[in-house]
């Protein structure tokens, strides 16, 4: 696998990544061996389907009740929070996040910034703004402390390191961990992580996490971990920082323990994690640890433009599991990284067209079988492989048709021809004379079928017509 | 216009005119755990509560009210530990104090984190707490942490040593949210602590002690319960 640093690869570059990553056999085993093992994991969670199906149902109820007020539900949370002495920011935008990160940082003169996981981070590429900046991110979850440490991205939203092996990760440690001598075993490579980054949280001046759900009711951050990183970054450094994508919000505190249940047994195959850390404000008088100063990021990055259509609103459901990803024939063969996004697999090709825009996602769409194994998992029962269809549909629009929602990169994929070829064949199958005529030229002109069929042709034999067609067959055999 | 006005105002533009209130979804939710939640005495919650831990890695022990200090003593001896964080203030960590040997030191949380924070992280060798309440099903403590117990001391020390009465158990984590009626406010801080602190982000491989505590003790006081 390519050593070169992942920031910046586009999403445009998929087909070519899918094929260098179908290429590389120690990727493939290294998927295929987690993938087989969440998967196993995960149904040994939910050994009775009834259970599972009535979650399920509930889940999607108090996502889908949450989105049906969100613009409500997060007034709410800003006022209970700010209540708590939580200073809160709306960025509609990745820049905008990282602007208001950066100047909590210069306020306080902030160097070094310890995080707990965040996929919202990575999804505004926010060390890499922080570093540019003279401030330092450093990834504490282990997994993404890997990741940061060989210059790459998370290649799974809860597993970020899934795709290296413990060899790959032991030669990591050795030349970049001073006194770490190369090994393979897990215990030791754990213990050099912790100690190398111990020091990191006593040091650090901010403290940024992700945010799992908030609560409305009772403004209440709640973080599900199971390393105690999340809970060192928001509890040591002087300032915490949490950023969230807008959707994460639900009516009351007591919508998270369904939710709850339902991520950790989705995500990882566990009842419970380790942490689940339930931040309701600062410090408070008399109390001698935790921050002084919490902030939350609030973060649209086109997740408005989802909720504006009421069939791609289902998109942000999403409680971030990553058990699509695990049961995706596709990601579970490409991997991660060849998607070129922050949010990879299937739940990433419908969120990624949102974030990003069609117009480089577009083959991120077409990156599925359509076998539905997706959908079947999903905790909330989000609708991902009809999502899929949708965004195709939308990839290939014609860029100047008016329509209520447009998407950003609309008709990214769309084709003249391929427009015509479409509309002269409805037009055959809508007229029996105008089909019949097809049909005779067809068998009669078979011999001039092209032997080269664009991709077809790459991995099939050429389409060519039946000699004779099944009208004219079944018409002989009714006059026998 | 501000950001904040833009976002609410895009999903202003498009959110259902009539939303729905929250009535028969909490009865939804209420209905689908008390359905499943079968009516067990406090000394079957703690007996779950401590497979649900071990199973975790945690390493549990039932004790009597009276017994309790000197068995945590005798152990936390026995391991090595030199200095224990704990709040010689409450009860539980006044008796505890009192049982333990000389070669054990007992440090209260005397001053703000910002004071001692390398000193916290390089030379204290456990943590005590006492937990609000537990959760039986899913092996888990509920730590409220105060001025006597703040969050770190369930988090920077290597072991972690929790007591928890078997009487303020709970079936699952929806008897505690409403028993606790957590809606009605919460702390700055409430942690559910369900083992130590654990990862497999290297090859899917469980390892203990990732950044929290290696090692979890769980000390469940049974003596008052009424069957």
């Amino acid at each position: 696998m390519s050593t070169t640093p992942l920031h910046f690869v586009p999403p445009s570059d998929f087909r070519a990544r899918a094929k260098s990553a179908l290429d590389d056999p120690k990727l493939r085993k290294s998927f295929r061996g987690a993938m087989d093992f969440l998967q196993t994991k995960r149904s040994a969670q939910f050994p009775d389907g009834d259970e599972l199906e009535q979650l399920r149902d509930l889940g999607e109820a108090i996502r889908q009740h949450a989105l049906a007020n969100l613009p409500d539900l997060l007034v709410q949370l800003e006022a209970k929070l700010q209540a708590a002495g939580v200073q809160v920011h709306w960025a509609a935008t990745a820049q905008e996040a990282n602007e208001i990160i950066l100047r909590i940082a210069q306020a306080r003169q902030a160097k070094r910034i310890i995080k707990g996981k965040s996929m919202a981070s990575e999804e505004i590429e926010l060390n890499h703004y922080l570093e540019e900046r003279g401030v330092a991110c450093l990834e504490s979850d282990m997994g993404e402390y890997i990741v940061q440490m060989a210059g790459e991205k998370p290649s799974h939203i809860v597993m970020p390191a899934i795709h290296k092996t413990r060899g790959e990760i032991g030669e990591l440690f050795e030349k970049n961990i001073p006194d770490s001598p190369y090994t393979e075993d897990v215990d030791t490579l754990i213990q050099t992580g912790r100690r190398a980054l111990r020091q990191a949280f006593v040091d650090a001046d901010i403290g940024l996490s992700g945010v799992n759900f908030a609560a409305a009711d009772t403004g209440t951050l709640w973080l599900v971990e199971n390393e105690g990183n999340g809970r060192l970054s928001t509890t040591v450094p002087d300032t915490h920082i949490a950023i969230m994508g807008l959707e994460k919000v639900v009516a009351k505190l007591e919508h998270i323990v369904p939710l709850s249940n339902l991520l950790t047994r989705s995500a990882t195959g566990q009842a419970i994690t380790t942490y689940f850390n339930l931040i309701s404000g600062p410090r408070r008088p008399g109390e001698l640890d935790g921050p002084r100063e919490v902030h939350l990021v609030l973060l649209d990055n086109g997740r408005t433009q989802a909720y504006a259509d009421e069939q791609l609103r289902a998109t942000l459901q999403c409680i971030r599991c990553g058990a699509c990803m695990n049961h995706c024939p596709v990601y579970s063969r490409i991997g991660g990284h060849a998607y070129g996004t922050t949010y990879p697999g299937p739940i990433g090709a419908i969120i990624s067209p949102h974030l990003l825009g069609l117009e480089t996602t577009a083959d991120l769409t077409t990156a599925s079988t359509l076998c539905g194994a997706c959908g079947e998992v999903c905790p909330v029962r989000i609708p991902i492989p009809q999502l899929l269809v949708r965004l195709r549909t939308e990839a290939n629009r014609n860029p100047e048709e008016q329509v209520e929602h447009p998407l950003r990169g609309q008709g990214a994929k769309f084709s003249r021809g391929e427009r015509l070829v479409w509309r002269f064949w409805s037009g055959a199958f809508a007229r029996p004379a105008v089909y019949r005529l097809f049909r005779w030229a067809a068998t009669r002109l078979r011999a001039l079928t092209p032997s080269q069929q664009l991709g077809w042709t790459k991995y099939r034999a050429p389409l060519k017509p039946a000699p004779r067609s099944l009208a004219d067959l079944m018409r002989e055999r009714e006059r026998r | 216009m501000n950001a904040r006005d833009i976002m609410l105002g895009r999903l202003r533009a498009a959110a259902p005119k009539a939303s729905a209130g929250c009535g028969e979804l909490d009865r939804r939710i209420d209905d689908h755990f008390n359905a499943r939640r079968a009516a067990r005495s406090a000394s079957e919650l703690a007996q779950s509560l401590q497979a649900a831990m071990t199973a975790s890695h945690a390493e549990v022990w039932q004790a009597s009210r009276s017994a309790w200090p000197a068995l945590l003593a005798q152990q936390l001896g026995a391991h090595g530990v030199r200095r224990l964080l704990l709040d010689t203030a409450g009860a539980e960590g006044a008796a505890l104090a009192q049982a333990l040997p000389p070669e054990i030191q007992a440090w209260p949380f005397a001053h703000p984190l910002e004071a001692w924070k390398s000193e916290l992280f390089n030379s204290i060798d456990a943590g005590f707490t006492v937990a609000r309440s537990g959760i039986a099903a899913t092996g888990t403590l509920v730590l409220a942490p105060d001025a006597g117990t703040p969050r770190t001391v369930s988090l920077v020390p290597p072991l972690h040593v929790a007591l928890v009465y078997a009487n303020t158990l709970h079936a699952d984590l929806h008897a505690a949210a409403q028993a606790e009626r957590w809606r009605d406010g919460m702390p700055t801080n409430l942690v559910l602590v369900s083992g130590p602190s654990k990862t497999s982000d290297i090859q899917q491989t469980l390892a203990y002690g990732a950044h929290g505590p290696r090692r979890m003790w769980v000390i469940i006081v049974t003596d008052d319960v009424t069957e």
